[in-house]
């Protein structure tokens, strides 16, 4: 077992693809580096097979959405269980048609994430057997973690709107205050009279 | 999903496509499985999951960091102190805060009772799909005391919102240490009697041994974590391989599957690591209830009351009752976190299942969904 630092997993990296892959982030908290889209599966294979990296476990493979500058990252998480260390990869894809080639060639867990990625985000792995909706139904209108989706108002005449219950209260609490009060200057009337 | 269920049907065949579930009891919770079988014998399962998805994550990017906290008991509600934690970590990283002491002992010592709960939980259903049923109600016994002293500690019985950002909510009742040692005594009896009683059961291990084999490779592969990837003979727990919290301050071993039964990775062994498991946390708990006068009082680090960390993205792990639980927490310096992510065990425990399925009888299905000990809402959160 060694255990290498993430510096010393991105120099390796540097070396193999050349000005594929990114710089180091700057380390706000985690680090991680930018791998370029048509690179990504050979860099994933690479880091899996490679003796002494070994980055045998993708622990995570999800998505950001920055609308801001308009690109999608599909984040993945690597470990090795033998030599316990780990990177994280990104990569940025077009929002308005993100595709990024599969890595489920490489683990097969990434097949689920990556159905996940695509019914939460809509990004749409190329080459991978079995890109469904997960999570939403087949038919369902959106991708929910994208920060711009807006709801549909309902999904197939079921209404997912509903008025604050406080509202509601609020409304019977004032319905009352008006009865009550048609019916006390009835009462007050002829007392103030008197 | 129509689709997928008419195709490939051969009318002239004994195939058959069942849907087993959404609403099945050995389902643990609303999932459906498409079955292609051929008489007993299964084709494949396909999992169809989501029927229990509420977009956690979009919610944590609405409600501002500290009010996302309860949300996280929903993830899992088995084993909710994990879930508390994980994030809790994940935030308390971002924010570089340290956790005093003291409150690391109790997140420990909360967590592990959670986990034996929890695992009494996986067990006990197990033996009763598999058909025994008096176990379960054993176990059950056991996790009703578990809950109530989790709920002297932090007044809930299953969505506990006890971890908070920077330490825990409460310190440890009066008298509450002494009971707990003296349940621990009563339950260390019990481990033993409840493997009399169904463990080691010869029709209960030969209907669960060399069962749904998932072997090492196919366990990494499929990133199964927790009892599931030990019982296929990968020694790893994040508690022990990359430690947090007090965790390096406690002796336990980490059982791994060995084929007890029949093969490493069946169901037996998924099975069996469990209580296994359940003996070491109640070794940590005492361990940790015996140094925890050592440690100052202090419970709670100085946290800010709006929680705005700088930006930056970090990952945290913990080792729940289901596995390794990740939260990805990016944030871009507002009092909202941009992105929650919750990597959970039970979700890519699921995606195995077809894989595994192939070739085995339908009665069979139901030992490999128990063993996995999936939670539904944990697939979908």
């Amino acid at each position: 077992m060694k255990t290498r630092s993430t510096h010393e997993i991105h120099a390796l990296l540097v070396d193999r693809f050349g000005d594929a892959v990114g710089p180091l982030s700057e380390p706000k908290i985690d680090p991680f580096c930018v791998v370029k889209r048509e690179r990504i599966v050979e860099v994933c294979r690479f880091l899996k097979t490679e003796p002494g990296l070994e980055l045998d476990f993708l622990e995570d493979l999800t998505a950001i959405d920055w609308p801001k500058r308009n690109v999608i990252e599909v984040v993945y998480h690597l470990l090795s269980y033998t030599h316990r260390h780990s990177i994280v990869l990104k990569v940025e894809a077009d929002r308005a048609n993100p595709v990024v080639p599969t890595v489920e060639g490489v683990w097969k867990t990434a097949n689920w994430f990556e159905r996940e990625v695509y019914d939460l985000f809509g990004v749409t792995f190329e080459g991978h057997p079995d890109l469904r909706r997960i999570m939403l139904p087949d038919d369902w209108i959106g991708h929910p973690l994208r920060k711009d989706y807006q709801e549909a108002g309902g999904y197939h005449g079921l209404s997912n709107v509903r008025e604050n219950p406080l509202v509601e209260l609020k409304r019977l609490d004032d319905a009352k205050k008006a009865e009550a009060a048609k019916a006390a200057p009835a009462a007050a009337e002829p007392a103030a009279k008197a | 999903m129509e689709k997928l269920i008419l195709r490939r049907v051969d009318r002239n065949s004994e195939e058959m496509v069942l849907n087993f579930g959404p609403q099945h009891p050995s389902t643990h919770g609303v999932i459906n499985f498409i079955v292609e079988t051929d008489g007993e014998v299964m084709k494949r399962a396909i999992p169809d999951v989501g029927y229990l998805h509420r977009s956690i994550e979009k919610i944590g990017e609405v409600v501002g960091y500290p009010g996302f906290m309860p949300f996280t008991d929903r993830i899992d509600y088995v084993a909710a102190m994990f879930a508390n934690e994980g994030y809790a970590i994940a935030v308390e990283k971002l924010l570089k805060v340290e956790v005093p002491p003291r409150a690391q002992w109790l997140r420990a010592i909360s967590c592990e009772l959670c986990r034996i709960a929890s695992h009494l939980v996986g067990v006990g259903t197990m033996t009763m799909d598999i058909g025994a049923f008096t176990p379960m109600v054993h176990g059950l016994r056991e996790r009703e005391e578990i809950n109530d002293y989790i709920e002297a500690l932090c007044g809930a019985r299953l969505t506990y919102n006890y971890h908070r950002i920077g330490g825990v909510a409460f310190d440890l009742p009066e008298g509450w240490r002494d009971k707990v040692l003296a349940f621990l005594d009563r339950f260390d009896k019990f481990l033993p009697e409840f493997d009399r009683l169904i463990t080691f059961n010869e029709i209960y291990k030969r209907r669960l041994a060399s069962v749904a084999v998932i072997s090492r490779e196919q366990a990494i592969g499929y990133g199964l974590v927790g009892p599931n990837l030990r019982g296929s003979g990968v020694d790893w727990d994040v508690r022990r391989d990359m430690p947090y919290g007090a965790y390096p301050h406690f002796k336990f071993e980490v059982p791994i599957g060995k084929g007890w039964a029949g093969t490493v990775g069946d169901c037996f062994d998924r099975y069996y690591v469990r209580c296994l498991e359940m003996a070491e946390s109640s070794k940590i708990v005492r361990q940790a209830l015996e140094t925890i006068a050592q440690q100052p009082e202090e419970i709670m680090a100085k946290v800010p009351r709006n929680v705005k960390p700088e930006a930056g993205e970090t990952l945290s792990r913990v080792e729940s009752a289901r596995g390794e639980m990740a939260y990805y927490v990016v944030s871009d310096g507002t009092n909202k976190a941009y992105r929650v992510r919750a990597r959970t065990g039970s979700f890519t425990a699921m995606s195995v299942i077809e894989d595994i399925s192939s070739g085995l009888m339908v009665a069979d299905l139901v030992a490999l969904i128990s063993s996995l000990d999936v939670v539904a809402p944990e697939i979908d959160r």
